[in-house]
Formats: structure tokens, C-alpha cells, sequence
């Protein structure tokens, strides 16, 4: 089989300058852009958690809480699979930089915080979530690869499964070979079934040794350029917004993902 | 509950660890109690502590075509495919199925963040990273699996898992789950984790790091020794290879209690195994060996042991490799269900080494020495950070 369709429950994003969906919305229908933010609200996490969570895990439990929220669904029945290409390069960059001039005072908590599975783990603490949890990464492939991931966990199980794909702006010498200058997440909750809740279906269909359809576009300068996730998924994202359209996402090297978008009748 | 899944064949597997390269190093030291650590000769800055440093990583060299991957990381991947055909095993399911047909899934919670470490200690004049370590893609998770779909000229779905210590244990499940919907054939998996100052020195942050050889499950026990290992398998339909030992079952849960201490009375490590028994069709007394997570830290083995006690009858024996091998993270899934498999085919329960006086939380299931009885099936735990646990079901072919 080379072909699976999914069905789209909830749609959760966030970068400095869109605070959610709804937002990406209105600025493709001409909305005057709003002041950007600093920090995601992240407002699923409990106050104390989320003074102290690093800023990765802000950003991934920001729009996994906006992906649940519009499915409707409770955020503890879901199986999820967290999606970064870089994890937290904040901690990265403090954790190399202190390893080389005093390894012993190394931070326990930034340690610990230091996992790719970070996101997931405060996410599943936060709402009390005992399904499968996880965190993957695919270089530059990743929302690709995670959205196949989280499809086949949710046609497998026969049961809806949040997917969360985001990377936050780098620093240091990693951050300049990440080159992640900026910060954007996005969410969907996936559902093996059309149901009342559905928004919208995807079409996926794989195609293998596909180097020519995934040569990235030339670079123009636009601000999802500078961001691994923004970059695969920006043009899903508007077709989400637009409620129409196909696009291809690289799920490895060269097997590509075409996602057409199937309206709900 | 999860329904029972069609097993599938593990038609190739190998381990490199402490205990040497390759399956037969493994079987010898296991068989004879003869365990892998040695003192700490591996951080950048002096630290008390012991750990499983495999031999001969250094001289590993990547062939000229992927020098762009070169890292310790993948180095010791590099040794880890040549041990036991597995290399020439994966290019032949190439061959047979196409480079599209089988999958690539791959868990590290290291991938190469020591190339990344040492770019740090040797920064150039303007604090960035020296020339000969800008190389990107080395930089991130996802370097492991890059390389190892490069070496072996694999182009379907190719994913890094990182869920900490159970990465290597839930490629398994994903490659289960790519086979079944038909999106792949077959599916290399697998793990490698390598020593480096982060995980040496964080855990030691964490005060969980052992200034003796790790003791799981003794009432002395001080905490984890690390270790490093490289390890791989082939699945594919049990009608490819009907001989093989068989993927029964996997079980994936979370906490959902703490980032770094394990649930006070086990319930993700339960939900997890009742998980992989439902998937596989087996009850409880049906299992004759579980490798355990048993890292000798005291909340993981006090909460493992108390779970395998009200969870299995005597006749279960179980007990945690990592006394021989050190716990070697990401790559402990896949080192653990080589050893499981192992177990299968010789019958083997290997001993808990470093394990003299058990903690009362300990049923009788606990084997301290090697033991040489029949093992159809046998099960393995892993548990990670972020409470994230995984168990494996392994079984012999029917005959």
C-alpha cells in the first residue's frame, strides 16, 4: 500500500507573530498581522511547571493543547508523537558550552530537560496521559516523517493520535549549524475515522526515490525559511487555513508525501 | 486492552557492547558471569565511576564515501553492522524487496552530541565551530539514522526514535506498525548510544551515577553505571523466514508521574507489559525469561522488582544484563532484545551480575547466576526519562 488517508480533528500552531490558527486565518484573509509574542502561554501546564519548563517544551505543549482543544477530545485518552529536527537547542548550546569549561557543575534539571522527549514527558505529566508517548526526528524530514508516524500509530490502534512538530530558534555555535533562526510549532489531531468531528481528510500518498519533487525551493528570504518544521509544513499549513489544495513534504531523503486535502462533505 | 498482532520474523540481529562485538562475545561472557565494565577512562575531565566503553570504536573508521557522518556515534554504528553478516544480511533484503520497500528505524538518545561536545571544547578564534566538526548533519538526533540509511542505501520511511532509555525498544513497535498497513516489507531497527560527557556527567548531576560497578537489584545498590552499544535487527513476514524467532508482541506506555523517577508503584512499567502479553496472546505463565530494565538506580529496580513479583509465577525467571554491559540508554532496548534473543536460542537465563543480596521487593523469579533451561519466550523492559516504558515480546519459531 502506498496510499492512507486521515482525518484532521484539531489544529494547534504557534510562532512569534501567530498566536494560534485562527490567526493564520485571518492573516490570509487580510487580517493586519498582530505584535509578536515572546513565549507561548503553554497554559496546559500547570503554573510552577511552567515557570521552570524550558522553552521547547512551552512551544510543543502550547499547540498540542490547541490541537486537543478544538478536537474536543480529552487530552488524556490521546497517543502522541512529538516531532523536533533539533530538540532544545538552548539546552544543547548551554550543555556543550559547560561541559567544556566545567563539566561537574553541569545543571541536574537542564540534564533531565535535555531529552528529546522532554516535550512529551511534560505534556503526558501535565494531563495525565498513560498512552503511548513519543519523540522522533528526522533531520530536515521530520514533519513528514512524523506525520506517518502518528498515521500509522492512529490507524493501527483505531484511535485518534495527536501529532506535534516544532523546533525553537537555536543559539551558539549548534545554533549556527542548526541554522534555526526562529521559533514555530504546529498540532493535528489525526483521527483513523471520518467522524462529526472531522475539519478535513488527508489524502497521503507515497512516493519512493522522488530527489527531483523534493529539491527545496529556492530561498526567497520568507521567515519560514529559517525554521525546520515552518519550512516543510508552511505549505500545509495554508492549505489547512484555506481549506483546499495538496502539497509535498519530504518523509526521508527521497521518499516523498503528496497530502491533498479532501473536504469533509 | 490491544488485540494480539501477527508476530513477525527477526530474520537477523547483532550487538556490539562491552561485552564485545558480536553475538558470540555476548553469549561467552553471559554464559560464563563475565562482565564488561572497567574504570572510568572515557570523560573529557576526570569523573569516579565505571563504565561500558566498547573496544576498537576509535579505529572504526567510516568509508571515504560517508566521511560527512564521521562521529563516535557512527562509528560505533559502523562497527555494530559488520558484526555477524548483519550488513550483507540488510543489503540482501535490499535486493529482495527494493531500497523502498524496507524501513529504517533507529533510537539514540546520544546520536552524536559528542561530536558536538568536542566542537565546543576546540571552538575557532570567533567562538564558532571548528571547521572540520561544521558539518550539520552530524549536529542533530537524526545523525544515526542518516547515516545508516546512507550506508545501507535504504529509501523507505526512515525514522530516529529519542525517547531517552527507551528509544531502541519502541523502533519495534513503529516498524510493526509499517509492515502491517502494508507500507513496508521489511524494516531494518535498531540503536546506538555512545559514551560522551553529557550523559556521563549529567547522570552524575542527577547523583545517579555509581562510583562502583552497578549492582541491580542488590539491597547496596548505588546507582547506574553508562555504557555504549550498537545493535540491529531485521524484521520481516514470518513467511520470509519461517525459522526465525519471532517478534511477539510490544507494549508502549507513559507515566505521566516525573521527569526523571519512575512511577512510585510501577503503573506505566505495568500498563506496558500487560500491553505486550495482549498483544502477543500470552498470559503471564507463559513467559520463561524477562530481561529487566534493572539499572541499579533505587527507584527503578525497588518499583521493576515489586512488579515482576505480583506479576509472574516462580516459574519466570528474570534478571538485568546490566551488571556486564553498563546501561547504555538509547541503545538498551536493542542490546536487550539481542540478549533476550540469545536467551531463546541457547537457552539461556543469563545471571544478574553484581547482585548478592537482592532487595526484599524481589520475588523468586530473580536468576543470580546464569541458568541453562528452556526459554520460548522471553520479554524485555526498557524505561526511559519523561516516564516513557517500553517491554518486547520475543518467541521461538514453532517447530
Amino acid at each position: 500500500m502506498s496510499r492512507l488517508q486521515i482525518h484532521v480533528e484539531g489544529i494547534g500552531l504557534w510562532s512569534p507573530a501567530l498566536a494560534d490558527f485562527g490567526a493564520l486565518q485571518a492573516q490570509l484573509d487580510g487580517a493586519p498581522p498582530a505584535a509578536a509574542t515572546a513565549r507561548p502561554p503553554a497554559a496546559s501546564l500547570p503554573a510552577n511547571e511552567r515557570r521552570r519548563a524550558p522553552e521547547s517544551v512551552l512551544l510543543a505543549v502550547e499547540i498540542a493543547g490547541q490541537a486537543v482543544a478544538m478536537s474536543g477530545h480529552a487530552a488524556s485518552d490521546l497517543p502522541c508523537v512529538f516531532g523536533s529536527s533539533f530538540g532544545d537547542q538552548l539546552i544543547s548550546d548551554y550543555m556543550c558550552a559547560t561541559l567544556a569549561s566545567a563539566p561537574a557543575e553541569l545543571s541536574p534539571t537542564r540534564f533531565h530537560n535535555s531529552v528529546h522527549n522532554a516535550p512529551a514527558g511534560y505534556w503526558t505529566i501535565a494531563i495525565g496521559c498513560h498512552a503511548t508517548s513519543s519523540a522522533i526526528s528526522a533531520g530536515a524530514a521530520t514533519v513528514g516523517a512524523g506525520l506517518l508516524e502518528a498515521a500509522t500509530l492512529s490507524m493501527t490502534e483505531q484511535r485518534p493520535v495527536l501529532l506535534v512538530c516544532s523546533d525553537i530558534a537555536g543559539t551558539g555555535p549548534v545554533g549556527e549549524m542548526s541554522g534555526t533562526r526562529s521559533s514555530f510549532g504546529f498540532a493535528l489531531v489525526l483521527s483513523p475515522m471520518r467522524t462529526p468531528r472531522t475539519l478535513v481528510s488527508l489524502g497521503i500518498e507515497l512516493t519512493p526515490h522522488a530527489r527531483h519533487d523534493l529539491r527545496p525551493a529556492p530561498a526567497v528570504g520568507a521567515w519560514y525559511e529559517s525554521n525546520p518544521i515552518a519550512a516543510s509544513a508552511w505549505p500545509l499549513m495554508q492549505n489547512l487555513a484555506k481549506g483546499e489544495g495538496a502539497c509535498t513534504l519530504a518523509a526521508a531523503e527521497t521518499l516523498a508525501l503528496r497530502v491533498a486535502l479532501e473536504t469533509a462533505v | 486492552m490491544s488485540g494480539p498482532i501477527q508476530p513477525l520474523a527477526v530474520s537477523a540481529y547483532t550487538v556490539t557492547s562491552a561485552l564485545g562485538q558480536g553475538l558470540e562475545s555476548h553469549l561467552a561472557a553471559l554464559s560464563s558471569s563475565h562482565g564488561g565494565l572497567r574504570e572510568n577512562d572515557f570523560s573529557s575531565a576526570p569523573l569516579a565511576c565505571w563504565i561500558g566503553r566498547v573496544e576498537g570504536v576509535e579505529d572504526a573508521a567510516l568509508p571515504a564515501a560517508h566521511a560527512a557522518w564521521e562521529s563516535r556515534n557512527n562509528r560505533l554504528a559502523w562497527l555494530g553492522l559488520q558484526q555477524d553478516g548483519f550488513l550483507e544480511r540488510a543489503l540482501d533484503a535490499r535486493q529482495r524487496y527494493g531500497a523502498a520497500r524496507v524501513a529504517l528505524v533507529l533510537g539514540t538518545s546520544t546520536a552524536s552530541i559528542g561530536a558536538t561536545e568536542e566542537g565546543y571544547r576546540h571552538l575557532d578564534s570567533d567562538g564558532r565551530m571548528p571547521a572540520e566538526l561544521r558539518r550539520p548533519p552530524i549536529h542533530a538526533p537524526h545523525s544515526l539514522a542518516g547515516f545508516v540509511a546512507e550506508a545501507l542505501g535504504l529509501e523507505g520511511p526512515c525514522l530516529t526514535v529519542s525517547t531517552a532509555c527507551s528509544s531502541s525498544a519502541k523502533v519495534f513497535a513503529s516498524a510493526e506498525r509499517l509492515i502491517r498497513l502494508g507500507l513496508a516489507d521489511a524494516a531494518v531497527v535498531g540503536g546506538v548510544d555512545t559514551l560522551c560527557d553529557s550523559v556521563l556527567f549529567g547522570f552524575n548531576a542527577l547523583e545517579l551515577v555509581s562510583p562502583q560497578p552497578c549492582r541491580p537489584f542488590d539491597q547496596a545498590r548505588c546507582g547506574i553505571s553508562i555504557g555504549e552499544a550498537a545493535g540491529f535487527a531485521l524484521l520481516e513476514r514470518v513467511d520470509s523466514a519461517p525459522g526465525a524467532p519471532r517478534l511477539l508482541g510490544y507494549g508502549e506506555s507513559s507515566d505521566a508521574h516525573h521527569m526523571s523517577t519512575p512511577h512510585p508503584e510501577g503503573l506505566g512499567a505495568e500498563l506496558a507489559l500487560r500491553d505486550a502479553l495482549a498483544r502477543a496472546g500470552l498470559h503471564a505463565e507463559q513467559v520463561d525469561y524477562i530481561n529487566l530494565h534493572g539499572t541499579a538506580s533505587q527507584k527503578n529496580d525497588e518499583v521493576e522488582a515489586a512488579l515482576i513479583a505480583r506479576a509472574f509465577p516462580v516459574t519466570t525467571r528474570a534478571s538485568s544484563t546490566k551488571g556486564f554491559t553498563g546501561h547504555t540508554l538509547g541503545a538498551a532496548g536493542i542490546l536487550e532484545a539481542a540478549i533476550a534473543l540469545l536467551a531463546i536460542r541457547h537457552n539461556l537465563v543469563p545471571g544478574n551480575l553484581g547482585c548478592t543480596h537482592p532487595d526484599e521487593a524481589c520475588g523468586p523469579q530473580l536468576a543470580l547466576q546464569s541458568e541453562q533451561r528452556v526459554v520460548n519466550v522471553a520479554l524485555s523492559n526498557s524505561f526511559g526519562f519523561g516516564g516513557n516504558n517500553a517491554c518486547l515480546a520475543f518467541g521461538r519459531a514453532p517447530a
